[in-house]
């Protein structure tokens, strides 16, 4: 079990070494998002830029223009709040192959609380034309990624989380851009998830199993693009779908798939994440289960919308 | 390193070619261009755009190493309008230079344009980054002039920006970032016209004079603080211009430092009725200003027959 943070630092140093296109910028952040193997080994293929994020991505920009692909490191945070406007303008307006690597995106980050976490990012970044959106499950998924993001003409946001989850793919796992991937078959109820929620999902869907609900798990690493119609095939006949993201309710993953079933007259959406509040800094399982992300505070979710009864304590938010 | 462009012939050397009279012609029929087409358009920037001409027709006229014919030529130098609101006194050299018709000018703003209110570059031939959203373009050219560096390559990177557009804490981080990286290819001209759309009033409770951006700021104390070569000039006297860029060209490749010029203007520069008047920041001259700026700037001249 690796945490993508790692693999992000090692898949990126090995593309630098082989595609002189690849810069990695960093904004003071290179430890904790791994960059640092790059400043390591391949020096000339590192820029260190300090602790000023809306300038680093207008020297991304710039570099484009040269013919190099930049990779920023920094938290998801500093890149889709901090320097939005940037992003918008010189990046996404121009089409220019930047790629954003959104560390720490989500509820964890290493206890630093609210001023870290990034639960927007998906919003924003779908919103903006001309972004890919990426959000892996696991270290297997983000390695097949890296590839395919550095030969893109466009540019890219892609989620890197800091910890290890269980992974949900191997090896083995081929990355195609819009492809949904359904990892658990069920008749009760499909749970679409996205990035390493799904390996929580996948454990709620056990729980579930054990009271009797029979869950599908749709995996969607593919925000945008997405193969819409891949996704209302994978959902099927379900009489209820639930989205689950480490992300606001607000126009991530729970928007996209009610946005994708609005328009054909599909099964009942109930969009489960962080709820319209500011979260914490405390130690993972305690922030998974406050803010019902947690395998069970998931499964109990579910568990509610299906009206069924359930063992875990009642859920009063989510 | 690959590149996605094909190599292409060198771009025209230019220093020298034109004296300061020949530029002051070219500059008075831009600022004819600038008021009539913001005019015909109904709606546009004109106080920046007419400040900041001079400079622009000295770099594409007598400085830069450009071709018209091939505006992504890969050695060609390179030049950011960082206010990109003052597009239209871009958009009227570029035509003049021949990077596209002057009557084009005409569709400035409109729909379908390649001449949209702030600069494009994936429209406008000759336009190397969009701009428009202030205290950015500094750091796209910082972009630039680093990746010049890394490859060898030997052109200058130019970027404009305006005093009021340096209250954007964007720009600070590029220049406290840019001498790190020994960029002497690289020039920032402070178009300081000493005037922003509103800003604060000169004196307590004044509404009808308004007060320098920077003018509590020394400037050039300030940049020379963050470790660039700083040059002040008149930026409406073509002498002083040549002999800024003379030294800029001396200090490229040599000097190990980003080059500022703090470039002192007049907002609204070159017409009686704009200039110094916080008021024509943006604004549609009547007729009568129209034939009025006209008799100022042209006179008599044939050669003005642009529109």
């Amino acid at each position: 079990m690796k945490a993508q943070r790692n693999v992000w630092g090692e898949e990126i140093l090995s593309l630098a070494r082989s595609d002189d296109r690849v810069l990695v910028l960093d904004a003071d952040l290179a430890t904790s998002t791994q960059a640092v193997q790059v400043a390591t080994e391949l020096p000339d293929s590192f820029v260190e830029l300090g602790i000023a994020e809306a300038n680093m991505v207008g020297v991304a920009f710039g570099l484009t223009t040269l013919g190099y692909r930049p990779w920023l490191s920094t938290f998801g945070v500093f890149l889709t709040c901090r320097a939005l406007d940037q992003i918008r303008m010189m990046v996404s307006q121009t089409n220019a192959p930047v790629r954003l690597a959104g560390a720490y995106a989500g509820l964890l980050n290493g206890s630093s609380g609210k001023t870290h976490q990034d639960i927007q990012d998906l919003a924003t970044m779908r919103a903006m034309p001309n972004m890919t959106v990426l959000v892996p499950a696991d270290e297997f998924e983000l390695a097949a990624m890296m590839p395919w993001i550095a030969d893109h003409d466009g540019p890219v946001y892609v989620r890197v989380a800091r910890d290890a989850v269980e992974p949900v793919f191997d090896a083995d796992y081929r990355f195609s851009p819009g492809r949904v991937h359904v990892l658990r078959q069920g008749d009760d109820v499909t749970l679409v998830s996205t990035g390493v929620q799904t390996s929580r999902v996948i454990e709620a869907a056990g729980l579930l199993a054990e009271d009797g609900i029979e869950a599908k798990v749709v995996h969607v690493s593919s925000l945008k693009p997405i193969d819409e119609d891949g996704l209302v095939e994978a959902i099927g006949a379900s009489p209820l779908v639930v989205t689950v993201e480490e992300h606001s309710v607000h126009a991530g993953l729970g928007g996209l798939v009610a946005e994708i079933l609005s328009g054909r007259g599909g099964p009942r959406v109930v969009r489960h994440g962080l709820e319209d509040r500011w979260s914490e800094s405390a130690p993972n399982d305690f922030l998974l289960d406050k803010y019902g992300l947690s395998p069970r505070r998931v499964a109990d979710r579910v568990a509610q919308a299906l009206g069924a009864r359930s063992h875990g304590p009642r859920v009063t938010a989510g | 390193m690959r590149t996605t462009q094909q190599e292409e012939a060198s771009p025209q050397e230019l220093h020298g070619a034109l004296d300061t009279q020949a530029l002051e012609k070219i500059a008075r029929r831009v600022r004819w261009l600038i008021i009539s087409t913001v005019a015909n358009s109904k709606a546009g920037h004109i106080g920046g755009p007419l400040s900041a001409a001079d400079m622009l027709v000295a770099l594409y006229f007598n400085e830069m190493s450009i071709d018209p014919s091939q505006p992504h030529a890969p050695d060609r130098d390179r030049f950011i309008l960082s206010k990109g609101h003052c597009s239209i006194g871009l958009y009227s050299v570029l035509a003049l230079r021949g990077y596209f018709p002057v009557e084009e000018l005409a569709t400035f703003d409109h729909g379908g344009s390649r001449l949209q209110g702030h600069p494009d570059m994936k429209l406008t031939p000759g336009v190397d980054a969009s701009t428009g959203s202030l205290g950015q373009g500094l750091s796209a050219g910082l972009g630039m002039a680093i990746g010049a560096k890394k490859l060898d390559r030997d052109f200058h990177t130019w970027v404009m920006l305006g005093d009021g557009e340096s209250e954007e804490g964007q720009v600070w981080e590029a220049v406290i970032s840019a001498p790190r990286f020994g960029v002497d290819n690289l020039t920032a001209i402070f178009d300081v016209n000493g005037l922003q759309q509103y800003g604060w009033p000169a004196q307590e409770r004044d509404r009808f004079d308004r007060s320098e951006p920077l003018g509590h700021v020394d400037l050039e104390a300030v940049l020379t603080g963050f470790g660039w070569n700083v040059l002040t000039v008149d930026g409406n006297d073509f002498g002083q211009i040549l002999s800024a860029f003379d030294q800029v060209r001396a200090w490229h490749g040599t000097s190990g430092k980003p080059t500022a010029i703090v470039s002192r203007t007049s907002k609204g520069q070159g017409i009686s009725f704009t200039q110094g008047v916080f008021k024509w920041h943006n604004g549609v001259a009547t007729p009568e200003q129209l034939a009025q700026a006209r008799h100022e700037l042209l006179g008599n001249d044939p050669e003005g027959e642009l529109q």
